[in-house]
């Protein structure tokens, strides 16, 4: 299904084989073919002898890929469809306009990638070269990896769990010729599973900067927020900031402003409040923000006087001095 | 089928007469919001008719709050978990989610896929769902370990199972249906038809309806893949607010008696008009399921 040439061999899945039992305590545990559920395994006899408890066979590759990458951010949402990848596209835009800075957008969104499309770069595919996988380049400093230049078909579904999954992302993160980077963005699907772990593992020896949490203002996505924070608290991931999207939308007849997703709530400012982060800002609804997403190009050029626009830029300005930057 | 040989989920769910997957390639369309409105609209479609609703996004679960029972936990009962039922003493509307098994709301659950796996095989063979006329299952985005491992463990169901697509309107979301389309191919799973939600919104002021993520994909779309249309539901700010509100809050309207506000409260907004044409025409595609081959 993979289209690239010359695949390098697929590590070991970091934490549970595709044949674990259901129960699988994970290899890395000390329970690692100790527990009863480990019981029949095929796999009991190399975790009882601790063999998995060493770290990863590819972490060094990681860390001397990752070693030319200066700032490391994710870009994270608990719920779905509230502008992850449209967000992350706008930032690597903002980074890349200036010409000496260069940036990578990685999506490891692996059943729904929409990063390709978002930047107009969906019919590309990747080389490979004896340096790594090249990424694909939108324009001279902003160059992008996802799971979408690999597949034969859009219409193709990827089905796969977990282990696999992983597996990808680690080769994105080892196999993928990122060249210097001054920011690598990180692009995630919803929730707080596979994919989100996985990155974590990888990069914890190399370092994350921190994560930027997008969300809408109604409860169902703040309660999603939530638990994203709760999930970056658990695994020692810095929080930049939260970004509100689609809050409010202008009429463009009769110019009024209304809220189509209500923050009966508060919205993003009290959950701010209430689990002390910062509020990064608050991007108004413009439909000519998900026009731009589908014909693949950016927002922030095309309309530069919106009021979305300076809240964009607002963000991002606010992302730098945050970075130090 | 041999008893002897049947799964413990296939003999716990054999008391279910059709099972819905509510599907959609990417998050955020709508997914929960149309189970929802598709377990009400069908359980106010006769008095008698029982639904249960199956929540497997289990890092993100949102049926609880949309249910307006947030707060309600899982109790053990010799015969199974008792389902969490939405419509109080009527016990017509079941519902099961993570979200009622943590302690606290803001918990997350950080699962990869074999704990997803068992959570989700546990919801299909330990609640006692009893005699239920539609199951609708909810589920996370994506083509991934929930999805599945569903269709592993209803295997034994097969002819009893079919789905619904969620879109939105916009090319970006569109891709994602279709990838997911072909999942449904790739698991031989009936597909019912496609809706296409958020399409327009009404300004509140002046009544100028906005396509604020463009209009009408859903519909070509359903006709490129050959699939049935089964109508555009707009963006309805009612609804938003009634499946966000903290629980049943106790308004004036209703006497002390009423069992169930959520359903007129639902019945009131504009969504739920046009979603009983869209039940009407998932009624209709699921005859025609059942009555093939």
């Amino acid at each position: 299904m993979i289209a690239v040439q010359k695949p390098s061999a697929v590590p070991d899945p970091l934490s549970v084989p595709a044949d674990a039992p259901e129960h699988c305590p994970g290899t890395e545990s000390d329970l690692a073919g100790k527990s009863d559920a480990c019981a029949g395994c095929s796999n009991q006899e190399i975790c009882a002898s601790g063999a998995t408890k060493q770290p990863d066979p590819a972490l060094p590759f990681i860390n001397d890929r990752m070693k030319n990458v200066k700032r490391k951010i994710l870009i994270l949402s608990g719920k779905g469809g509230v502008g992850k990848s449209t967000f992350t596209a706008q930032l690597g835009w903002a980074f890349a306009a200036d010409d000496n800075t260069q940036t990578g957008i990685m999506d490891v969104d692996i059943c729904g990638p929409s990063i390709p499309l978002i930047l107009g770069i969906a019919s590309e595919q990747v080389h490979s070269s004896s340096s790594g996988w090249s990424p694909v380049y939108v324009q001279d400093n902003l160059g992008v990896m996802s799971v979408g230049f690999m597949l034969p078909s859009s219409r193709d579904a990827i089905m796969w769990r977990g282990p696999k999954k992983n597996g990808l992302i680690s080769q994105f993160l080892k196999d993928v010729d990122w060249g210097d980077l001054d920011y690598l963005l990180v692009d995630t699907p919803p929730g707080t599973s596979d994919e989100h772990l996985s990155i974590v593992q990888y990069l914890k020896e190399s370092g994350i900067d921190g994560a930027v949490l997008i969300t809408t203002p109604q409860e169902v996505a703040l309660q999603d927020v939530r638990r994203e924070i709760d999930f970056c608290r658990k695994v020692g991931i810095r929080v930049l900031g939260l970004v509100e999207n689609m809050s409010g939308f202008v009429c463009p007849s009769c110019k009024t402003e209304s809220q189509i997703f209500k923050p009966f709530t508060g919205g993003a400012k009290r959950l701010a409040e209430e689990m002390g982060v910062e509020l990064l800002g608050a991007v108004p609804l413009d439909p000519r923000i998900g026009k731009s997403a589908d014909y693949g190009v950016s927002f922030l050029d095309e309309y530069p006087d919106s009021p979305a626009t300076a809240a964009y830029i607002g963000i991002i300005v606010r992302i730098k001095e945050i970075l130090g930057d | 089928m041999d008893p002897q040989e049947q799964s413990q989920v296939t003999r716990r769910l054999l008391s279910v007469k059709n099972i819905i997957l509510v599907l959609s390639g990417k998050g955020g369309v709508g997914k929960s919001s149309v189970t929802t409105q598709l377990a009400l609209s069908l359980y106010d479609s006769s008095p008698t008719t029982r639904v249960g609703i199956l929540d497997v996004d289990l890092t993100g679960p949102s049926i609880p709050r949309m249910l307006g029972v947030n707060d309600h936990g899982v109790h053990q009962s010799t015969s199974g978990w008792v389902p969490v039922y939405a419509d109080g003493a009527t016990t017509r509307l079941a519902s099961m989610s993570v979200g009622f098994l943590l302690k606290n709301k803001g918990d997350s659950v950080v699962w990869r896929g074999p704990k997803k796996n068992g959570m989700i095989r546990q919801f299909l063979s330990d609640v006692r769902w009893g005699d239920l006329d539609y199951l609708i299952i909810d589920t996370p985005p994506g083509t991934s370990d929930e999805h599945l491992s569903l269709m592993e463990h209803l295997a034994g169901l097969h002819s009893r199972l079919s789905a619904v697509v969620v879109t939105t309107p916009q090319a970006v979301a569109l891709m994602d249906a279709i990838k997911c389309v072909s999942f449904t191919r790739a698991v031989n799973l009936p597909v019912l038809g496609l809706i296409e939600n958020m399409s327009g919104y009404v300004c509140p002021c002046c009544g100028e309806i906005s396509n604020v993520f463009s209009v009408g994909g859903g519909e070509e779309m359903a006709r490129k893949e050959n699939l049935r249309f089964l109508g555009s539901l707009p963006v309805d700010t009612e609804l938003v607010g009634l499946l966000d509100a903290e629980s049943d809050v106790p308004d004036v309207l209703s006497d002390n008696q009423e069992s169930f506000p959520l359903l007129r409260r639902y019945n009131a907004t504009p969504s739920a008009k046009i979603f009983k044409g869209i039940v009407k025409n998932i009624l209709d595609a699921l005859a025609n399921v059942t009555a093939g081959p």
